[in-house]
């Protein structure tokens, strides 16, 4: 049983300048008030988009040029904080496909992987040179090759890295872990056999 | 060469490695709440598949559930609070999981009920879709957070897709000064490593200052390993452990318990063991911390003045600025005298009956600040039954704080427990962020139980040892 083979991003980049961006920030506690994930795209950073708005500033969410962005660029320890899934829900439903970054937190990054939306990184210097390119052509045409995990961004290819197990998963469709696991429940119940305090040191 | 109690539980729990390169997992203890499950009911519904292992299940309500006992009446006020305490009602009868309603009298935030009820034991893997998970660390347990879809795995299957993690060992030597509190020790490893240091780690916490803690301290401790980016952390298991699990509900007995002890004792780490890091911290340089920012890393000790933005590394300082933005502080200026609107007592942190205790000390006989709105909010309905006992809900409410029914309360902007407008909190919660509690301007100073009480007598930011050497 497998998933859907990625092999390749195409579509325009989201600058998101800033290290730490929480999961807080991208989706605000109140609207995980909600037994689906239904919806929950409109809400991605509503909290700093109306932050911003306030100081006559726009979130690159709510930036027109930035409109129909599947790639995401931002900067280091991104989606740290609450293990949410809510949070790469949100952005997947807004209309990211991928996300180019310093660092990630644990968490939010093997959420990402659930949810066939991959997750690079590159230096510091390399992830605030992509975000100028965006800015600079919002309309640009970035593309990923996840199997030389490099962007191309019109004449430069630029290089990134991913992890790669996560990197195999995506290219073989096997990126939900779940009909892997389920595959072996016989190996898990002697498993469990084994451990004492499943008998509860019977 | 001696293992770590990292390598020796996950050994015990490999089922077998995956083609990722990551390993299956077996997982002992699954807790889980509200928020986090109902879509991962919903993707096992959609797929057929049973859940093999009910009964290593456990489900409680607490993120949405109000405090006030008026508000807890059913139907809740909040249609979307009521629906998604209807699902969990459902899913678990449904699927013959454990539901620690409050009806039952068995309710509180996920992670002050496991190790309470002795369901969190030294050895397990355990996992929650919750970040604070770390907290069962203090046991000597692998627990993770893990998202929603991971929670479906662990329900259909028992397992997790894990990769192996580095292990740092992290040294807290000689004693703290009075005052100076586990809450402190976790701010302090986080300031000193970073909120992103322990990516890729899980922290062994140990030294003379963990040994000589209680159990309840080294949940603190293990509860904001998250916050420091690692993936988990652990103490070993020792006789304080032991004797904290002694007659617990889900704890064996007679011969068992024997057994038991025996082979929680075998999976603390070997005196010889090897670590892929090890760091060590000072107790005695530890002070009473308070965060400034927006992240748990950005904090001082109380008696010092707020950094300057300079004093970071340059790739450091847009976070830095943007959380003087936010907070409204500026740089060089003393953190103490700070005013405060709300105080927050509770959370996962420290909502759990010594933190109560604590703070209690404190107010004893005196008064809440004129303007301050104080909460005190047990961990879970049993922190609030032992604290009553004690009468520790009239120490609060005689000194003007609201005494509350447990859950997470003012932690986080799901229920009715918020900030409102660009109030400041005393908060002893474990997260900063921005709009964490409510409010999108609302802004939070962790600290501890002992300094959030100071805070609400003097309405500002106080040095708790001022108050020790009277
Ligand atoms: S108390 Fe706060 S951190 Fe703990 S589980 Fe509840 S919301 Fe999460």
């Amino acid at each position: 049983m497998s998933g859907e083979i990625v092999s390749t991003i195409t579509g325009s980049g989201i600058p998101l300048r800033g290290n730490d961006i929480d999961t807080d920030r991208i989706i605000p506690a109140r609207f995980l008030k909600c037994v689906t994930f239904d919806g929950i795209g409109e809400h991605a950073f509503e909290d700093d988009i109306k932050g911003l708005a306030e100081k006559g500033e726009v979130h690159p969410f709510v930036d027109e040029r930035f409109a129909n962005g599947a790639i995401l660029v931002a900067n280091k320890n991104f989606g740290c904080g609450s293990s949410r899934e809510h949070a790469p829900q949100s952005l997947k439903r807004w209309g990211v496909e991928a996300i180019v970054a310093e660092s990630y937190s644990e968490i939010f990054y093997g959420n990402c992987v659930s949810l066939a939306m991959p997750c690079f990184t590159a230096d510091h210097d390399t992830c605030a040179r992509l975000q100028d390119i965006i800015e600079s052509e919002p309309a640009l045409e970035l593309r990923i090759d996840v199997a030389e995990a490099a962007i191309q961004a019109g004449e430069e290819t630029i290089q990134l890295e991913i992890q790669a197990g996560a990197q195999g998963q995506f290219l073989d469709g096997s990126w939900d872990a779940r009909a892997g696991l389920l595959e072996n429940l016989k190996g898990v119940k002697q498993v469990a056999s084994k451990l004492p305090y499943v008998s509860n040191y019977a | 060469m001696g293992q770590n109690l990292y390598h020796k539980v996950f050994d015990r729990h490999c089922v077998k490695q995956l083609p990722s390169g990551q390993y299956q997992l077996f997982i002992g203890l699954h807790l889980i709440h509200e928020v986090t499950s109902p879509q991962a009911f919903a993707m096992i519904r959609e797929q057929g598949l049973p859940v093999p292992f009910p009964d290593r299940t456990f489900a409680t309500v607490d993120h949405i559930i109000p405090t006030e006992s008026e508000q807890r009446q059913r139907p809740l006020i909040d249609p979307l609070a009521e629906e998604m305490l209807q699902h969990i009602e459902k899913n678990t009868a449904d699927y013959g999981i454990n539901f620690f309603s409050p009806e039952k009298g068995e309710q509180g935030v996920v992670h002050v009920v496991g190790p309470e009820r002795g369901l969190t034991q030294p050895g397990m893997t355990i996992a929650c879709g919750d970040s604070h998970t770390s907290t069962h660390g203090a046991f000597g347990t692998l627990a993770f957070g893990i998202g929603t879809s991971q929670v479906a795995d662990v329900l259909a299957t028992q397992t997790l897709a894990m990769a192996k993690l580095k292990v740092r060992r992290i040294n807290f030597t000689g004693q703290l000064k009075p005052g100076v509190y586990a809450k402190d020790v976790a701010l302090a490893y986080i300031h000193h490593l970073g909120v992103n240091g322990g990516v890729g780690y899980a922290y062994e916490f140990g030294g003379e200052v963990i040994d000589n803690m209680s159990m309840e301290e080294r949940m603190t401790v293990c509860n904001m390993s998250i916050e420091g980016g690692a993936r988990c952390g652990y103490v070993n298991p020792d006789q304080t452990t032991i004797d904290y699990l002694k007659g617990r509900d889900y704890c064996p007995e007679g011969e068992a318990w024997n057994r038991a002890v025996h082979d929680w004792q075998s999976i603390a780490s070997d005196a010889d063991a090897t670590y892929d890091d090890t760091i060590e911290i000072k107790g005695e340089e530890i002070e009473p911390f308070v965060t400034w920012g927006i992240t748990p890393a950005q904090s001082v000790g109380v008696g010092q003045d707020l950094p300057k933005v300079n004093s970071f590394d340059e790739a450091d300082q847009l976070v830095v600025k943007e959380a003087y933005e936010y907070m409204s502080f500026v740089e060089a200026k003393p953190i103490v005298g700070t005013p405060i609107n709300v105080v927050f007592i509770g959370s996962c942190t420290n909502g759990r009956l010594s933190d109560l205790r604590e703070a209690a000390k404190f107010i004893e006989g005196k008064k809440v600040a004129d303007g301050v709105r104080a909460l005190a909010v047990p961990g879970s309905q049993e922190v609030d039954r032992l604290a009553k006992n004690e009468g520790l809900d009239k120490v609060f409410n005689d000194a003007g704080f609201q005494w509350r029914e447990a859950g997470c309360s003012m932690c986080l902007a799901m229920n009715p427990d918020q900030l409102s407008g660009n109030e400041i909190s005393a908060s002893t919660s474990n997260r900063n962020f921005k709009g964490r509690q409510g409010s999108p301007t609302g802004r939070t100073l962790l600290m501890s139980p002992a300094m959030a009480a100071v805070a609400a007598l003097e309405g500002k930011v106080s040095d708790v040892r001022q108050y020790l050497e009277n």
